[in-house]
């Protein structure tokens, strides 16, 4: 499981994180939602080490992620992560995208990597692309290989910084049927996202933060169903 | 290990000509920069032009300008027009040499400056009324130069690093000819050129700071 | 009838002096580039602890080479190394070409943005996996065009090595306008000499470029 407990971060004098604590379990599917510059993609990027915090703990399977003696790569192979970005990697196609960690980390071998990304890119929809560019595919293929591509780590736990909000409209919906397909398989996640519908169909917990803290948690019927703190029925009004 | 003795004191003796030869270098480097300026702008404008003529000779000119080295372009001033029977002192060979260099270089800045300055500026500004020449002048050119400012400024500084070509053809009043001068005389190779080394990095160090404080106050938005 | 004095041994005489200027050209980009990527890396990667790095190399863009060969020369008289000017203008022209190189690795290296380097490394890949196979690929498409501006620029340079007594193309030329007195149309064919050599480097250049272009 994840552990997160009283952390704090600040970017310089701005405190972004004020002292949240969070537990998720294995199987689960937990959603963060919020306004901007809640804290809520910071958090993210706290918990597989992207970014450092100021006091606290986080604490993956046991491991404490910002401990001075933790080997962060080898956390990191745990830990998936698909971000608002994609950030595919241009010089390289589609497959060789989803070979490079496992051959490079793993130490897999060509044809064993090989088959391991056919198999992922097959799984998300992109079976007949393996040899196309990056550049060449759409925000949502583009999205969707960034997701293979963390899956080809085989991790424990996904992580989804706002994984929607750069594509067109029409191109949501194929992405969040991928993530849905997960949550289903028993991936466990933690997504932090704008769409409120989706959260509410597949998370068992959802999380409302608020200036850098969890104003309110529970499960998707209560948050977003029967809110109990008016920010939190503020907030979703704003957004429906 | 050095077998030698160092004589600076001759060298440093001979600093006021060679301050002297430094500034017909820093002279001649601005000299090149005006013209090579002028004759940029004319070339780009000749280059997006209508006319085909003046499009195939901006062409050639930069072509040339970047493909041979500058000192061959000095050389065939200086020995080429000789067999015209047009005689071109070295300094006007090393001028005109660095100036076409200058020119060619610039023109194909000032296209890439021009591609960056949005369309719609222009179109903006024939909108309110504005002639073309107009709107070029108050609008395009201003915004140009503000993109171009720091690729000027690397050529000026290459321009005064060139003007040290003068001396292969025979110039010896700029700072590497005095200096060559003086080598000739005295043969204290090492020396002269150090110091005339120290005075370059001075000079080029020099314009990279004004043109900072230029900027500065030219570009405040 | 007797229109030139020019002769076929006088080509062949600027051919070989074009020789020396290609071997040149290419010891120094071969010198000069893997200095200028170890140099360019530690600019971009240790930005304040290799700032007296960039100094150093700022002196070698900042004085004109003409004077760098000329006190590299007396400077190995001086300490008495039994080079030949050939190895002293590869030095040199080394020395230089990693300077500017060095700055065209930087802004490549620099240009790769952020968020490549943490999707990379958020897959577990180690700093120099992640150097190795997304950072330093995508640096050098960038830093292509910058460095084969650089090729062609030290061609070109290389005719200052004949102010210390190499015979390449530019002194060859010069010997045989000596001789034959038609100045115009030996350095003719020295520029186009020239302006062949630099059109089959760029033509190339751009060849490699558009193969990488179509792929990304």
């Amino acid at each position: 499981m994840i552990e997160i407990d009283n952390v704090h971060k600040s970017f310089g004098e701005l405190e972004v994180i004020k002292g949240v604590s969070l537990s998720v379990n294995k199987g689960e599917v937990v959603s963060i939602i919020g306004g901007s510059g809640s804290g809520k993609s910071t958090l993210l990027m706290c918990i597989n080490g992207l970014e450092s915090i100021k006091s606290g703990s986080i604490r993956v399977d046991g491991t404490e992620v910002h401990a001075r003696d933790t080997d962060i790569n080898k956390l990191r192979q745990k830990i998936g992560i698909v971000f608002q970005q994609w950030n595919a990697f241009p010089h390289l196609t589609v497959l060789e995208n989803v070979m490079l960690a496992p051959r490079t980390v793993l130490g897999k071998s060509k044809a064993e990597a090989e088959a391991l990304a056919v198999k992922q890119l097959t799984h998300v929809g992109l079976a007949d692309k393996l040899k196309v560019f990056p550049g060449k595919l759409s925000g949502g293929q583009q999205q969707r290989m960034a997701i293979a591509r963390a899956l080809a780590m085989s991790p424990d736990y996904m992580l989804f910084d706002e994984a929607t909000s750069a594509l067109d409209p029409q191109l949501v919906g194929e992405v969040l049927d991928t993530m849905r397909m997960l949550a289903e398989d028993g991936m466990t996640m933690i997504l932090v996202t704008h769409e409120i519908r989706f959260a509410r169909d597949v998370s068992d917990r959802v999380a409302f933060f608020r200036n850098g803290l969890v104003h309110e948690i529970g499960t998707p019927d209560q948050v977003i169903g029967n809110p109990q703190r008016a920010e939190t029925a503020d907030f979703l009004k704003s957004v429906s | 290990m050095f077998d030698y003795n160092f004589h600076w004191r001759a060298a440093f003796k001979a600093l006021p000509d060679m301050l002297g030869g430094a500034w017909v270098t820093f002279e001649t480097a601005a000299l090149s920069m005006i013209l090579g300026v002028l004759i940029a702008l004319a070339l780009t404008f000749m280059r997006q032009g209508n006319i085909r003529v003046l499009r195939g000779f901006a062409a050639t000119w930069i072509s040339i300008a970047r493909n041979t080295p500058s000192l061959f372009q000095i050389y065939i001033l200086y020995f080429g027009l000789g067999s015209f029977g047009l005689h071109v002192s070295s300094w006007a060979a090393l001028l005109a040499g660095i100036t076409i260099n200058n020119a060619g270089y610039l023109a194909e800045n000032f296209r890439g400056g021009l591609k960056a300055v949005p369309d719609t500026q222009l179109r903006a500004a024939r909108s309110l009324g504005m002639s073309a020449p107009q709107a070029y002048r108050l609008i395009v050119i201003p915004q140009l130069l503000r993109i171009v400012f720091y690729p000027l400024t690397n050529q000026m500084v290459w321009a005064v690093l060139m003007t040290s070509l003068g001396v292969v053809v025979g110039l010896n009043n700029d700072l590497t000819g005095i200096t060559q001068d003086y080598n000739s005389k005295t043969f204290r190779t090492f020396e002269f050129f150090a110091i005339a080394a120290v005075l370059y990095y001075l000079i080029a160090k020099l314009i990279v700071v004004v043109a900072r404080l230029l900027s500065w106050r030219l570009f405040r938005y | 009838m007797m229109i030139t004095s020019f002769t076929w041994n006088d080509l062949l005489f600027m051919l070989d002096g074009a020789k020396v200027t290609i071997l040149l050209t290419l010891a120094a980009m071969l010198i000069g580039t893997l200095a200028g990527v170890v140099f360019g890396l530690l600019r971009a990667l240790l930005p304040v602890l290799s700032l007296p790095l960039a100094w150093v190399l700022d002196v070698f863009r900042s004085v004109p080479l003409l004077i760098q060969f000329v006190l590299f020369n007396s400077l190995k008289s001086i300490m008495g190394l039994n080079w030949s000017a050939f190895t002293v203008a590869c030095v040199v022209l080394g020395i230089y070409v990693s300077a500017y190189c060095s700055e065209i690795v930087r802004s490549g290296v620099l240009s790769v943005p952020p968020n490549l380097r943490r999707a990379s490394r958020s897959l577990g890949l180690s700093y120099w996996k992640d150097l190795r196979h997304i950072v330093l690929p995508m640096a050098m498409r960038v830093a292509f065009p910058g460095w084969l501006n650089l090729v062609l620029s030290v061609m070109k340079d290389t005719s200052l090595v004949m102010w210390i007594g190499i015979v390449e193309l530019l002194r060859a030329s010069q010997t045989i306008v000596t001789r034959i007195q038609e100045p115009l149309l030996v350095l003719c064919i020295a520029g186009l000499i020239y302006y062949v050599m630099s059109l089959v480097v760029a033509r190339l250049g751009a060849r490699l470029e558009t193969r990488w272009q179509e792929n990304d």
